[in-house]
């Protein structure tokens, strides 16, 4: 059997990937990652964030705690911010999914840019979360108040302590006036 | 320097090797140039405290003028950088050191991560020491020294005196003639060179990129999601293990039941791992390990195993039962380890006297990434893969645990998500290295949040009592500190259930106020899990307890806190550490008193400097307060002053916290200014939030959502650092700004609502 961190996602439908998945009742589905057509087939419970991470090679999403209550492992499902740790495939039949590999590869996005200005990241782990769930935030509100920073953002924890940067990138790039201070 | 630390501070006493080369332990400031011929032409190595250094042409195709720097014909400049990058900047900081002296052209640097090997010297990524000592000097000296060489190099080849070429941004010039050359085409007849001596290092004002704000260079990967963590390593026939660890420190696997487990599809096989003796040191705590194809998989069948453990000593371990056992542990005479004068007498002639009880609990480190490592052994040696932040102790514990030598294990280092101490103890990679071992395949060990809070080597738990007497005027003319808290020693041998001298080093016996009569005692606290040591390790508990202390005397005395911790300092002197009344030599993070002094001017200076920055005596609304502290340690000097907003319900929220450090010279000032915006939440959530407890001898919280920490809707806003503007000795930046803030925190709480917080978190749940 292959292992599964090593197959390429083709590989990944023909073989059925990982044996325990591919016998009944489970499913064979359609989704959209980063806008290829991906086929799942397997356990409609495993979460995405594990169809990402070992079946598809997507590492940028990213694994913290498995019961929702980080928000590294956010990603977006038809625009909307989600954690993939507990979103199971089985609901993602026709779905759209969005990673940080499809926000923009070269770092380019709005997001990312005022990311890279304000030097957020410290560790940056849980960065790819962040961002993901900044751009959802932009994307409804493209000119969010403070409480609607807190709002979309204190779902994911950043351990390092970089908020004060993500609220001034959030700032920029939204492109309100950034406030506090001297640096 | 010497990094003499002690070595419950380092690393595992136990697997500490002798054949270790003397240099490596000897300090980096010691500096012996060799030069040696070799067959493949002139080769010529550093030999800076163990680090070797070869200019090798022939057999590298680039010039290696030390085992940190190797510069193509292409012109790339390639860093190697030694010590873990874990959100502290080491990476981008040392090669801006090194393009400094080198004068690279920035965006021709690339850095590269060097595996364990003690050629590098000390990788031990712990203690704040990564730019203060482990290569400040080091890579200025090293890009010096290239760059004399490439000087040479032009000068040869156009026949002009070296004194009129110039290396500056990736290009020899001779200005006279306006010749240029650009690094690349010099590095052939540079790697011919002998490695200069005494390369002159440049002065601060000449500096090109040291002191100045330079984009990190992995900042780009980190946006993007393709900076590799552990978590997200992958390898051909590489295989997934979780474990269920013992939940009670002590017990062992009994029986297990894993006929379930093994039904669940794509697990292969059922593995138990040996439990190491207690005291475990650094040693996987053993279990049974599902290894499976996929994560998912692996994980789920975790849940099936039916494991019945063995009885351990600590099952009975309760936090409130301890907690009421280290109250009478600290309300009697303890073990004197500091006594100057005759504290008892002064306090109890005093005009006022003051008692109070400090309580900090356990803590986890919770990095957003839990551990994880991948290990391949084949062919009698094992490489492994991982968010290590000692790669030299993990070649070691692997060797340990599958039986070969140290010189077999190769240690890569990955990006750590986050580490604050918890990756200096490489068990989760003696794990994987055990695993592949009995599959014959590659293994990667994922650990989830679960195993991280439940099975980690939580930082110690801390009971103080602190009496003192005032004055007539309110100055304190004695005090008497009592400590009871298990020592990190107690994870590596038995019978320690006392604070060490080392940990005493950490904010107690260096305590900087000038106390006729002190005495210091350590009182019995006997160890029930590992302890291990958490970014800024017990100056946590020490400076609250001092810091809330002297707030509190503050009170007393009735004078404003600022200006009471500047009289008690006594006036700007050094403080003359071998009459402290300590028995026994007071610790200095490894450098020597001489070199860094404990100077009362600077604990002054951040506290003007805080006081004025933050606003400190302006009004403010009802409701809020201001608190203030100041702590010395890795060195360096911080205060803060934290204000505080109590809600009519009650409710705490941190609107303002203004932070000043001075850490001798900030090198890298943006990541100085973000290492002490994290530091300040950190600390907050240790006031506030987290708190790690134990029941029946487990540990009862599971994940981040009961095992709390701060986020971004209670973070606060607005954090301002304020760096003093210095150019002396570095000292480390990672973790002295955690200390001062708790107790500033708990300060400004009693400044708000006139009642004292002396137990944490703030907000038990």
């Amino acid at each position: 059997m292959l292992p599964a961190a090593s197959v390429t996602p083709t590989m990944c439908s023909k073989y059925g990937s990982i044996a325990c998945f591919s016998d009944p009742p489970y499913l064979l589905m359609r989704l959209t990652v980063n806008g290829s057509s991906r086929e799942y087939t397997g356990d409609p419970n495993q979460p995405l964030l594990w169809f990402l991470r070992d079946e598809l090679g997507m590492t940028g999403t990213k694994f913290g705690c498995g019961v929702s209550a980080c928000g590294a492992c956010t990603v977006h499902v038809d625009g909307a911010p989600v954690t993939s740790c507990v979103t199971t495939m089985g609901t993602l039949e026709g779905r759209t999914v969005l990673t940080i590999e499809g926000l923009d590869a070269n770092g380019q996005h709005a997001v990312q840019r005022a990311w890279t200005e304000q030097n957020v990241p410290q560790c940056g782990y849980c960065q790819s979360g962040q961002i993901m769930a900044a751009a959802a935030l932009l994307k409804a509100k493209p000119q969010p108040t403070e409480q609607d920073i807190d709002n979309a953002m204190t779902g994911i924890i950043c351990r390092c302590g970089t908020y004060p940067r993500i609220r001034e990138a959030i700032r920029r790039a939204a492109g309100l006036p950034t406030t506090a201070a001297e640096r | 320097m010497t990094p003499s630390k002690t070595p419950w501070l380092r690393r595992d006493p136990r697997i500490a090797d002798a054949d270790t080369p003397k240099a490596a332990s000897s300090g980096l400031d010691r500096r012996e140039f060799l030069t040696r011929m070799a067959a493949s032409g002139l080769v010529l190595a550093i030999s800076a405290s163990g680090i070797g250094c070869v200019a090798d042409m022939a057999a590298s195709g680039s010039f290696e003028p030390s085992v940190f720097l190797r510069i193509g014909e292409d012109g790339i400049v390639t860093v190697i950088v030694h010590r873990s990058e874990m959100g502290q900047g080491v990476r981008t900081g040392l090669a801006m050191a090194m393009a400094d002296e080198l004068e690279a052209d920035w965006s021709m640097v690339r850095i590269e991560q060097a595996i364990g090997d003690a050629k590098y010297g000390d990788q031990n990524t712990d203690g704040s020491t990564s730019i203060r000592n482990g290569g400040w000097m080091t890579f200025r000296q090293a890009g010096a020294a290239a760059r004399a060489m490439l000087q040479q190099a032009a000068a040869d080849e156009w026949k002009v005196p070296v004194g009129e070429v110039q290396g500056t941004n990736g290009e020899v010039v001779h200005a006279a003639s306006n010749l240029r050359a650009s690094y690349g085409s010099l590095v052939k007849r540079a790697s011919k060179l002998a490695v200069p001596k005494d390369a002159p290092l440049k002065k601060p004002e000449q500096y090109r990129y040291i002191g100045k704000t330079v984009a990190s260079l992995d900042l780009q990967s980190m946006v993007t999601g393709t900076a590799k963590y552990a978590q997200d390593l992958s390898m051909p026939g590489m295989r997934i293990a979780v474990i269920a660890r013992p939940p009670v420190y002590g017990a062992k696997v009994k029986s297990v039941d894993s006929a379930a487990a093994k039904q669940v599809k794509g697990v292969e096989r059922v593995i138990e791992v040996p439990s190491a003796p207690v005291p475990s040191g650094m040693m996987p705590l053993g279990g049974v390990a599902i290894v499976a194809t996929s994560t998912w998989a692996a994980i789920e069948a975790r849940k099936k195993l039916v494991i019945e453990w063995t009885e351990s000593p600590n099952d009975s371990h309760d936090s409130a039962a301890y907690r009421t056992e280290l109250e009478g542990s600290v309300r009697a005479a303890g073990n004197v380890v500091r006594d100057l004068g005759d504290a008892a007498s002064a306090v109890a002639g005093a005009t006022r006297k003051v008692t109070a009880e400090y309580y900090v609990p356990h803590l986890a480190h919770v990095p957003m990434e839990p551990p994880a490592a991948m290990a391949n052994f084949a062919n009698s040696a094992c490489e492994v893969w991982a968010c290590t932040q000692d790669p030299q102790t993990a070649q070691g514990v692997v060797a340990g645990m599958v039986g070969i030598d140290k010189s077999k294990v190769t240690v890569n280092v990955t990006f750590l998500g986050g580490a604050f101490g918890r990756k200096s103890k490489p068990d989760f990679i003696a794990e994987a290295a055990f695993l592949s071992k009995e599959m014959k395949t590659p293994v990667k060990v994922v650990w989830t949040r679960e195993d991280d809070i439940q099975n980690g080597f939580p930082h110690t738990i801390s009971m103080q009592r602190l009496e003192a007497g005032l004055d007539a005027k309110g100055k304190i003319v004695g005090m008497v500190h009592r400590i009871a808290s298990p020592p990190i020693g107690s994870t590596f041998g038995p019978d320690q259930e006392y604070h060490s001298e080392g940990e005493l080093g950490l904010g107690v016996l260096d305590m900087p106020f000038a106390i006729p009569n002190v005495r210091v005692e350590v009182c019995k606290a006997p160890p029930h899990s590992r302890i291990g040591w958490y970014r800024s390790v017990s100056n946590i508990p020490h400076a609250f307890a001092l810091g809330c202390f002297m707030d509190e005397l503050a009170q007393a005395a009735g004078k404003d806190p600022v200006q009471f911790l500047i009289e008690s300092l006594g006036g700007d002197r050094v403080i003359d550490m071998t009459a402290t009344g300590a028995k026994k030599p007071v610790e200095n993070y490894g450098a020597k008193w001489e070199d860094h002094p404990n100077d009362t001017a600077r604990h002054r200076r951040v506290l003007e400097m805080v006081a004025k920055e933050s606003g400190w005596g302006t009004a403010l609304p009802a409701g809020e307060g201001r608190g203030v502290a100041v702590h010395r340690s890795f060195l360096t000097y911080v205060a803060a002053v934290v204000r505080v907003k109590v809600a009519s319900d009650g409710t705490i929220s941190v609107p303002r916290v203004d932070i000043a450090m001075d850490c001798g010279y900030a090198a890298h000032p943006d990541r100085v200014r973000s290492q002490c915006e994290g530091a300040v939440i950190m600390s907050l959530s240790n006031a506030m939030l987290s708190e790690l407890t134990f029941a029946r001898g487990r540990v009862v919280q599971s994940n981040l959502n009961d095992y709390r920490v701060l986020r971004m809707a209670g973070a606060p806003k607005d954090i301002r650092v304020h760096l003093v503007d210095a150019v002396g000795p570095i000292g480390g930046v990672g973790e002295p700004g955690v200390p001062p803030v708790a107790p500033a925190f708990a300060n400004a709480v009693f400044a708000a609502r006139r009642t004292r917080v002396r137990s944490l978190p703030a907000e038990r749940a």
